[in-house]
């Protein structure tokens, strides 16, 4: 009986072990929770398209008390989709605290908010550092940037085409068609180097309440109002926050769109092939990267030494490689750098490539002795935050290790066997020359 | 046995029977030197004391782990992060190797002691062989007696027992021998003239520039003596012979020892020598030809010598005043010169000044560290002037400039101790001399034993050190039988009055005056005695790193740094960096295996200032500092709970003092501020913040008595918060919620 057991413990170890491969960083269990559950059909072509790409969805409504992201310390989901902008608490054991910590623990979000956004909604746009429009009445108006509509509205939904200028985060294939967009803008500290704003307003747009006259100057104008923004976390957590829920919706993903001034008029928005591109990117489905055969040696030796001496000459090496949403593939760059560091860098060398994924350079120890580094620091935009140190001590000469006999010092040593020479022929003289 | 031989009245015997008691005394000596050091290790246990023999135990595990080459070519990255350290070129190996020597002799004889108890009871094994130095170096200037004398007063002497008890593996534990033995072989050779102890006398100096930086001392102190020498006509060839070899022989070995290296040649420590050695050979110069010429001759040669002397003199300065100038620390190192300049170290260099043991004594430490030593020092010098030999003049030059040194810096007591030893152990003997022959040729009834040759010094001096072990063998009872029985012995021998040496009656003091006059040295012999094995016993045993302290409700034992180094080592990974004040560094590489920042080697004051900032600033410029240094860990230590002085608090102005030495933004009177609230229970005030929240630290381990504490570094935020205020939030969500909860409910 026992040893069925073990068989079958045995079993399922590499079951566990593909379960939990840090080899996958694609997400796979996503939790959405939801206001109610007319937004599970009325934003079926969002959800539809995330389980096509093989996540799985468990839809629960926000308020509902069962709900929990962890259970005996391990987090049910990879990922959570948060689709209730105007929820006040969380049923069950989720707050704002307990979604942040899901973050931090390596998690993606997605936050969607929209014109009457919760307090919670905001505290966790503002944690991750996502500054909604104070004015909890406030929409993103723009009076030349909206869409054309059959309705003449007050110019809330806006066809927005600025968008962020990287192929990773968006995909190589360019979004033809504006994105509309609905709800409350937000603005981004400058210095925050961690959020990106994906989407930005037109310089015509302002955010303030469209059913009552202006009195002040709105406190968000232009394109310092961002609609989508992204966050990567330090420990490469990903975030997306967007101002409107509605641009998630079958609706929005299926209108035509014209910009108002300009000619064309597109049969579908830009919404789902944004969305789609966006979503993979949060959900680790691209720009995600890893390093691995972090190597180092002296040259014309394969293995690794304990330490390494002033002056050798060392090869260093390691293989970076991209995931694709499947498998890893090589990722292919001229700019990764190398240093060679302690306190500040005595070497800075780009890394040759082989063009899969193999980054190679040689060089001299400097003339230095202390504990150095190798740090590879690569933050490109959209990528993945790669910072590999590798401790190192480097050691001055060994005693024999020096040269033996230096030509300048041979005057000294004629001089002292000279001396020793000269001393022994005075002795003998003095001694049995009387 | 030996009594029965001596009462045959045969000279010869009578020497021999004395010498046999000498030996006996010596060793005796040797076993109250090693047993009054083993206080510590009976009061608490075999373990390493304070702060730097825990990085010679460190180094000595090496060596035997390693092997000697290993140890000579070892860089260190466990210490000074990120710049290592190069142990075996940095270090005086004179000690670490004597260890290591010594271990691995016992275990070649299968006597498998570890590592940690050699080192332990190194400093006791050597302060034994110290005191038989003293005994031959007093020998040589006033004979046995004396040297007996002398060596049992250095083996209990406060001062050095302060440094070589059990535990206390510093190199200073090996060096006092080797300086005293350098000393004697100079004077040996001094007295014999033989090639043969100038030779042994510059491999003592080797041994001594190999264990410690006080090498200087003797390379200074000896030059003077020959100077001294030669400016009262004291010239000989046995001077040249003491002096000369042990120039040449001693700078060429000097020069080996890594850590001195070309410093034996060009600093101005050693530039004294190389004079004198100019000087030594111009005047034996002066004095050949003076052999060789007649009187008029010489005269005329003279003028010409002098003449021709004096430009060459002139070069010669010039050149030495060049080489000071270009000599890399241009000139005297920090050390030195705050030796010649005792206000130099506060006011330039704070490192040198922060360290308590490089301070001026005060008046109240000479009396604990020498007590009655202090008083009989100038019957010694005295006793030196009558007559005034080349050795005796060498000892007053010696105590001369030792207590000059010992006024500088509280850690020369250490030099000063031997001196006082000698001179005293010479002043009470020859007083005992006195009193003694006083009383013997009084003595009318013992005149039937005539056959004595009492006034030999050898024998008279035996007795009186009897006298000086009978009172201080009450601590150790079988000493004091053996004792008791050799005076019963000795006692016929003491008594009868010699008939041959009846002229030495007309210097005879009072019968009476003499017995009191003996009781009362005997009394201060006792004094002495008692005061000694109360330091050793209770001021000078404790090993810092274990506290105790007496209350109402009993004992109480503060092992905080050995809790909070277990639990670096246990729950810290092996390559985290740990950052302290420098005191602690030694400690923690030792017992924690952790790699520090800064330690008791002050040698980059940079890097200990940078250290002195990050401590001294606020909570965010500390953390950017410690991360830039990988620092994981930082460790202070606190006394405010338990009322343990010398904690981080009481040291934190040199912290300010030395990283202001460097970074000009840290300013002292910044932090000279009065605004208390809370009670620190040390300096009885009360402390200015409280109720403090740490943001970039946080704490990670509090031992027993919160003696030592350990922060951890917080990693930097995940993410980063925008503008909106939370408080702001909360206050509008408090609102916006009522306005909403009227608005809609969703449950």
């Amino acid at each position: 009986m026992s040893k069925k057991l073990i068989v079958l413990f045995l079993g399922l170890i590499p079951l566990l072990c593909t379960c939990f491969s840090p080899d996958t960083p694609s997400d796979r269990r996503v939790l959405v929770l939801l206001d109610d559950f007319a937004i599970k059909s009325s934003h079926s072509i969002f959800f539809n398209n995330l389980k096509s790409r093989g996540f799985d969805l468990d839809f629960k409504l926000a308020h509902d008390p069962t709900i929990s992201l962890q259970r005996y310390g391990q987090y049910l989901y990879d990922a959570l989709i948060l689709f209730s902008p105007t929820i006040e608490r969380f049923g069950g054991s989720i707050d704002a605290a307990a979604i942040l910590d899901f973050v931090d623990s390596g998690h993606d979000l997605i936050v969607a908010a929209s014109s009457n956004a919760s307090d919670l909604i905001r505290e966790i746009a503002t944690e991750c550092g996502v500054d909604f429009d104070e004015d909890f009445s406030a929409m993103v108006i723009d009076h030349s940037g909206y869409a054309v509509s059959a309705t003449e509205g007050d110019h809330t939904l806006i066809a927005s085409d600025d968008f962020i200028k990287s192929d990773v985060i968006l995909g190589r294939e360019k979004i033809k068609a504006p994105v509309l967009f609905q709800g409350i803008g937000h603005s981004l500290n400058p210095s925050n180097s961690l959020v990106l704003k994906v989407l930005s307003a037109s310089p015509s747009a302002y955010s303030a309440n469209p059913n009552s006259k202006l009195t002040s100057p709105p406190s968000l104008t232009g394109t310092s109002i961002s609609l989508v923004s992204v966050v990567q976390a330090r420990n490469n957590a990903r975030i997306l926050i967007s101002g409107s829920l509605s641009m998630f919706s079958n609706r929005f993903f299926q209108s035509d769109v014209q910009k108002a001034g300009s000619p064309t008029k597109h049969d579908k928005s830009g919404n789902e092939q944004f969305l789609t591109e966006l979503s993979k990117w949060v959900f680790h489905e691209r720009g995600h990267l890893k390093a691995v055969n972090v190597k180092h040696h002296k040259i014309g030796e394969v293995d690794e030494p304990a330490l390494y001496r002033i002056n050798d000459d060392l090869e260093y090496s390691v293989e970076l490689y991209e995931w694709s949403g499947k498998d890893w593939e090589p990722y292919v760059a001229n700019d990764v750098q190398v240093q060679f560091y302690m306190m500040s860098p005595y070497v800075l060398k780009t890394l040759s490539t082989d063009n899969k994924g193999y980054y190679f350079t040689s060089f001299k120890v400097p003339d230095v002795y202390g504990v150095f580094q190798f740090k590879v620091e690569y933050e490109r935009l959209g990528y993945t935050s790669l910072s590999l140190s590798k401790q190192i001590p480097v050691r001055p000469f060994r005693h024999n290790e020096y040269e033996r006999f230096i030509p300048a010092a041979y005057p000294y040593y004629g001089a002292a066997f000279s001396m020793m020479a000269g001393f022994f022929i005075f002795t003998a003289v003095h001694l049995y020359h009387k | 046995m030996a009594a029965s031989d001596a009462h045959k009245g045969d000279v010869s015997m009578r020497n021999a029977f004395g010498s046999v008691l000498a030996f006996l005394i010596l060793l005796l000596i040797g076993v109250l030197a090693f047993s009054i050091r083993l206080f510590s290790v009976i009061k608490y246990e075999s373990v390493i004391h304070e702060f730097d023999p825990y990085f010679n135990y460190r180094v000595t595990q090496f060596l035997t782990k390693n092997g000697i080459y290993d140890f000579w070519n070892w860089f260190d990255d466990r210490t000074w992060y990120p710049l290592g350290r190069v142990i075996g070129g940095t270090v005086y190996p004179g000690l670490t190797l004597t260890a290591g020597t010594l271990y691995w002799l016992l275990n070649s004889l299968n006597i498998p002691l570890s590592v940690e108890t050699v080192c332990v009871f190194t400093a006791p094994i050597f302060s034994a062989f110290a005191s038989w130095a003293t005994y031959l170096l007093t020998k040589e200037v006033k004979g046995v007696g004396a040297g007996l004398t002398a060596a049992a007063l250095l083996a209990m002497v406060p001062s050095y027992i302060s440094r070589s008890v059990a535990g206390s593996y510093d190199n200073e534990a090996v060096a006092i021998f080797a300086l005293i033995f350098t000393f004697y072989l100079y004077l040996k050779t001094l007295n014999t003239g033989s090639l043969f102890y100038a030779t042994l006398n510059s491999l003592s100096y080797f041994y001594m520039v190999c264990s410690w930086g006080g090498y200087t001392f003797i390379i200074n102190l000896i030059p003077m003596h020959v100077l001294l020498c030669i400016v009262t006509g004291r010239y000989s060839s046995r001077l040249y012979i003491a002096y000369a070899p042990l120039v040449v022989l001693g700078t060429l070995l000097a020069a080996l020892v890594p850590v001195v290296g070309f410093n034996a040649v060009m600093t101005s420590e050693h530039f004294a020598s190389f004079l004198v050695f100019i000087i030594i050979h111009v005047v034996a110069l002066v004095y050949y030809i003076k052999g060789i010429l007649s009187p008029k001759m010489f005269k005329v040669a003279l003028a010409l010598v002098v003449s021709v002397g004096l430009a060459v003199c002139f070069a010669m300065v010039a050149v030495l005043i060049a080489l000071v100038a270009s000599s890399p620390t241009k000139g005297w190192s920090g050390r030195s010169l705050s030796l010649l300049d005792p206000t130099y170290a506060s006011k330039y260099i704070p490192i040198i000044a922060s360290v308590s043991e490089h301070q001026p004594p005060t008046w109240p430490s000479y009396f604990m560290d020498i007590n009655v030593l202090a008083f009989l020092i100038p019957a010694g010098i005295i006793a030196c002037f009558s007559p005034l030999s080349d050795a005796s003049s060498f000892v007053v030059l010696y105590i001369v400039l030792s207590v000059y040194f010992s006024g500088v810096m509280v850690r020369l007591m250490l030099v000063l101790a031997p001196a006082a030893c000698i001179l005293s152990g010479i002043a009470l003997s020859q007083a005992f001399d006195v009193f003694t022959r006083s009383i013997k040729f009084q003595l009318p009834s013992l005149s039937d034993h005539s056959h004595i040759d009492a006034g030999d010094a050898s024998s008279e001096n035996v007795v009186l050190d009897d006298t000086i072990k009978t009172d201080k063998s009450e601590d150790t009872p079988k000493e004091r039988t053996t004792k008791r029985s050799k005076k019963k012995e000795k006692e016929p021998v003491e008594k009868p009055p010699s008939k041959s040496q009846l002229k030495k009656r007309l210097s005879v003091l009072p019968f009476e005056a003499s017995i009191v006059a003996v009781f009362l040295l005997v009394l201060l012999v006792a004094f002495y005695v008692v005061h000694c094995v109360w330091a050793a016993a209770e001021a000078y045993s404790a090993p810092s790193i274990v506290l105790t302290s007496h209350s109402n409700d009993g004992l109480h034992v503060f092992d905080d740094f050995r809790e909070a180094y277990a639990w670096l080592s246990h729950n810290t990974d092996v390559d985290d960096k740990v950052a302290s004040w420098w005191d602690y560094g030694y400690q923690t590489t030792a017992m924690a295996n952790r790699t520090v920042i800064v330690d008791n080697n002050t040698w980059n004051n940079t890097h200990i200032a940078t250290v002195g900032t990050a401590m001294s600033s606020p909570e965010k410029a500390a953390w950017e500092i410690f991360h830039s240094l990988d620092v994981k860990y930082v460790l202070v230590v606190f006394g405010g709970l338990v009322g343990y002085p010398s904690d981080d608090i009481n040291k934190f102005l040199w912290m300010v003092r030395i990283g202001g030495g460097v970074f000009p933004h840290i300013k002292e009177p910044d932090y000279l501020r009065d605004d208390g609230k809370a009670f620190d229970r040390v300096r009885r005030t009360e402390i200015g913040k409280k109720y403090f929240k740490l943001t970039h630290f946080e704490e990670v381990f509090t031992t027993h008595h919160w003696m030592v504490r350990i922060y951890k570094l917080k990693p930097p935020k995940n993410r980063i918060r925008g503008k909106n205020k939370r408080s702001k939030s909360k206050t509008s969500s408090t609102t916006t919620s009522k306005r909403k909860g009227t608005r809609r409910n969703p449950f």
